[in-house]
């Protein structure tokens, strides 16, 4: 009845589900059987596509030049959808993105700016394959790195190839991969360990829950991998207590690589053998951090250890030598040993290799996950594949790095992004996380906000962390509240450099830049609510009355 | 306890399900753990005070999270957290007196380009506004009205 092969995807990604996305999956299935059209049109579900903010997304024929990319698709769509595939049918053009600025319907997946600018690597299936279904992740090459590896290479070659490749961590720090897998696997001892960290605690970052959901086997491979290299038959990744689907999808994923071989006590036999267990995190911000990762997995108190201490890479784990990476770090390894590490290093900038993900969120057009080549200009990250600030609104700032970080403001824009450039402006890559500020935003609420969450989140066992933050979190609040002082500007600084100096691990040592930094670039903004006791922006409450009317903003949630 | 060994690892998992089973960790629960693992009580404990995951009195049969991460700050989920808080008539950290809600704010669910997000039970809620937070509770009231 239907002349051509359709292939539909329906996303299951977290966003796209809280849209309804299941019953539209079901729908949609029902619909098929009911025309019985279940030869002409395959139907599938895949992760997130990283526009979660456009979902329930359908896409029809992804993989050809002339996919259809349906948008905010209701139950009420579904007949229209399928109706559209038999003779004479028509796109269903009112599920067709519309570009923001000229409201343009784009119906082509591939020209939509916010997927035509970036160069997904990491991200490669995410939204392609069906996250649950291992042999969709064969049918893309799947699984062949691992084959190389264990076949066609020793661990000292590898290990080569991934410190030639450049490739430094994604979870924050950037410290290169190459040289934490050669430490490991120089240390002594046969009993190692292999960690993934997917605690992601930066509120306003998603990315590694994303890559978990949407292709959780590259990030297996990508550990199995690392286990031959450094010498270690066991792995462990510590999920987020908030991230109940990527927990569920990784257990199918596991148990599929067991089925089929690539898990396990002979792997391929190759007569290698290494497993992987889930460790559900159980929420503490600080057990992102390596040393109290690791005594969260043993079942005590996340508290990292005071420096000088031993490397995690030599005593790590149950004092055992272990490598710890994060899940966009792991999952770019399978690549790096397919096509080699100078095809790797051919993107980024001369200090930072390959791409850098991002969670773009707050108040730009196209919210999502986004994936460019280190030193790409914040510019275009925001501008052209965020589609810039909606609603006529003046950019103000963007916020990488989360509570680590800081906020960046327009005459940066130009400032190419990679990990040293960001540290170089007071920010961090941190986990990603990219934050849109627009001219509705307070700076000094903005630095309120993070020192709050750092003071609550601090693991308490050094004073300049545990007492610190909660002083500069007390001045910020006083400022909000009218209540600020003229000299509190200067204690601000003092304070922020004398806990970013002595305290114990990075959480202190980074947690006063979200002030640092709203103070060296918007000086202009403390100095009203505390000279003027205006709040510039309308969104301190207690300074409101000086200022524009909040009620106009409160249904602001409704867009 | 059946499936497990007894051993140190196994504490944070264990308090994970035992909170599933029973909603909270009770100290008589607690003191049964620290036997089986064979580790101080006060130390099970300290753990269970550390995460923010752990709760010590029982949660809502309903329990509703309303997510504090950047985005939804920014997005004004505090007054969807005051919203909450009227609505179901208790403050953020408690449980009602009839047990049906317990309100908790939490750090991000990775959903920021939704924001701002409320969760009840496993459900996740999109882009919320103080009317929708109406909405959203009045199924579970319902729910509530009819098991009484
Ligand atoms: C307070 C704190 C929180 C952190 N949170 C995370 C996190 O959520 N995810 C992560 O991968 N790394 C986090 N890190 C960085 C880790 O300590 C570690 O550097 C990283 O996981 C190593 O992996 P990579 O080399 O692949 O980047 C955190 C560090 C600190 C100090
Ligand atoms: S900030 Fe609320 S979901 Fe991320």
């Amino acid at each position: 009845m239907i002349k051509k092969q359709y292939s539909l995807t329906v996303c299951q990604g977290t966003g796209c589900i809280s849209g309804g996305a299941e019953d539209i999956f079901s729908s949609l299935e029902d619909e098929i059987d009911r025309l019985n059209l279940g030869e002409g049109i395959r139907i599938k579900r895949t992760g997130c596509h990283g526009f979660c903010q456009r979902g329930p997304l359908v896409v029809v024929d992804p993989e050809t030049s002339s996919g259809l990319f349906y948008s905010k698709v209701a139950p009420g769509d579904v007949s229209d959808i399928i109706q559209s595939f038999l003779p004479g049918g028509k796109p269903v053009e009112r599920l067709f993105y519309r570009d923001p600025a000229s409201s343009k319907p784009i119906p082509n997946y591939h020209d939509i700016p916010f997927y035509r600018k970036q160069e997904r690597i990491v991200l490669r299936n995410c939204g392609h394959i069906d996250p649950e279904d291992i042999d969709d992740y064969l049918a893309t090459g799947g699984y062949q790195a691992l084959r190389k590896a264990l076949f066609e290479m020793t661990p000292e070659q590898i290990i080569a190839e991934v410190k030639q490749s450049g490739l430094r961590g994604l979870g924050g720090a950037g410290f290169p991969a190459g040289r934490k897998w050669e430490a490991t696997f120089r240390a002594g001892g046969n009993e190692k360990y292999v960690i993934c960290n997917a605690d992601e605690g930066d509120p306003g970052a998603f990315q590694d829950r994303s890559v978990l959901e949407a292709d959780p086997h590259s990030v297996l491979e990508g550990m199995v991998i690392a286990g031959y290299a450094v010498g270690a038959r066991r792995g462990f990744i510590y999920v987020r207590a908030e991230y109940p689907l990527a927990v569920k999808r990784l257990r199918i994923a596991i148990t599929q690589a067991r089925d089929k071989g690539f898990l396990g006590r002979d792997i391929l036999g190759s007569g290698f053998g290494f497993d992987i267990e889930i460790f559900r995190g159980a929420g503490a911000f600080v057990c992102g951090e390596s040393t109290a990762l690791v005594l969260s997995i043993e079942g005590k108190r996340g508290m990292p250890k005071p420096l000088p201490r031993p490397r995690t890479a030599e005593v790590g784990l149950w004092g055992k030598p272990t490598l710890l990476n994060n899940v966009k770090t792991f999952a770019n390894i399978p690549l790096i040993i397919v096509r080699g590490s100078e095809w790797f290093a051919s993107r980024g900038t001369e200090t930072s290799k390959g791409t850098a993900i991002f969670s773009l969120t707050g108040k730009v057009a196209n919210c999502g996950l986004i994936e460019v080549p280190m030193g790409t200009r914040l510019r275009e990250i925001i501008f052209d594949i965020g589609g810039g600030v909606p609603g006529g609104k003046a950019f103000k700032a963007v916020q990488t790095g989360g509570p680590s970080g800081g906020c960046i403001p327009a005459s940066l824009l130009d400032m190419p992004v990679d990990f040293d450039s960001l540290t170089a402006a007071g920010s961090m890559m941190g986990s990603g996380g990219m934050v849109v500020m627009d001219e509705d935003t307070c700076m000094v609420d903005v630095a309120r906000y993070f020192l709050d969450f750092t003071q609550r989140e601090s693991c308490g066992q050094c004073i300049p962390c545990r007492v610190g933050t909660k002083q500069m979190f007390s001045v910020l609040d006083d400022i909000t509240t009218g209540q600020g002082r003229p000299e509190d500007i200067d204690l601000l600084l003092e304070l922020g450099e004398s806990v970013a100096g002595t305290s114990l691990c990075a959480l202190g040592q980074t947690a006063p830049n979200p002030v640092l930094t709203t103070i060296r670039y918007f000086r202009d903004e403390y100095e009203a609510h505390i000279h003027e006791k205006r709040c510039p922006a309308g969104v301190c409450q207690a300074l409101v009355s000086k200022t524009p009317s909040l009620s106009k903003r409160e249904g602001e949630g409704d867009k | 306890m059946d499936r497990r060994k007894g051993e140190r690892k196994e504490l944070i998992s264990l308090l994970q399900e035992t909170q599933t089973e029973l909603g909270y960790l009770p100290k008589g629960a607690m003191q049964e753990i620290a036997c089986f693992l064979g580790i101080k009580a006060v130390e099970v404990w300290g753990v269970a005070t550390f995460y923010n995951q752990f709760r010590l009195v029982p949660l809502g049969k309903h329990p509703v999270k309303v997510c504090m991460g950047t985005a939804c700050h920014l997005a004004r989920g505090r007054l969807i957290l005051e919203a909450l808080e009227r609505e179901l008539d208790i403050k953020v950290g408690e449980t009602a007196e009839d047990g049906n809600f317990s309100l908790e704010r939490v750090a991000c669910i990775g959903c920021c380009m939704l924001a701002p997000v409320v969760v009840i039970g496993d459900r996740i809620h999109p882009k919320m506004t103080p009317f929708k937070v109406e909405e959203a509770l009045i199924p579970y009231k319902i729910l509530t009205k009819q098991a009484s």
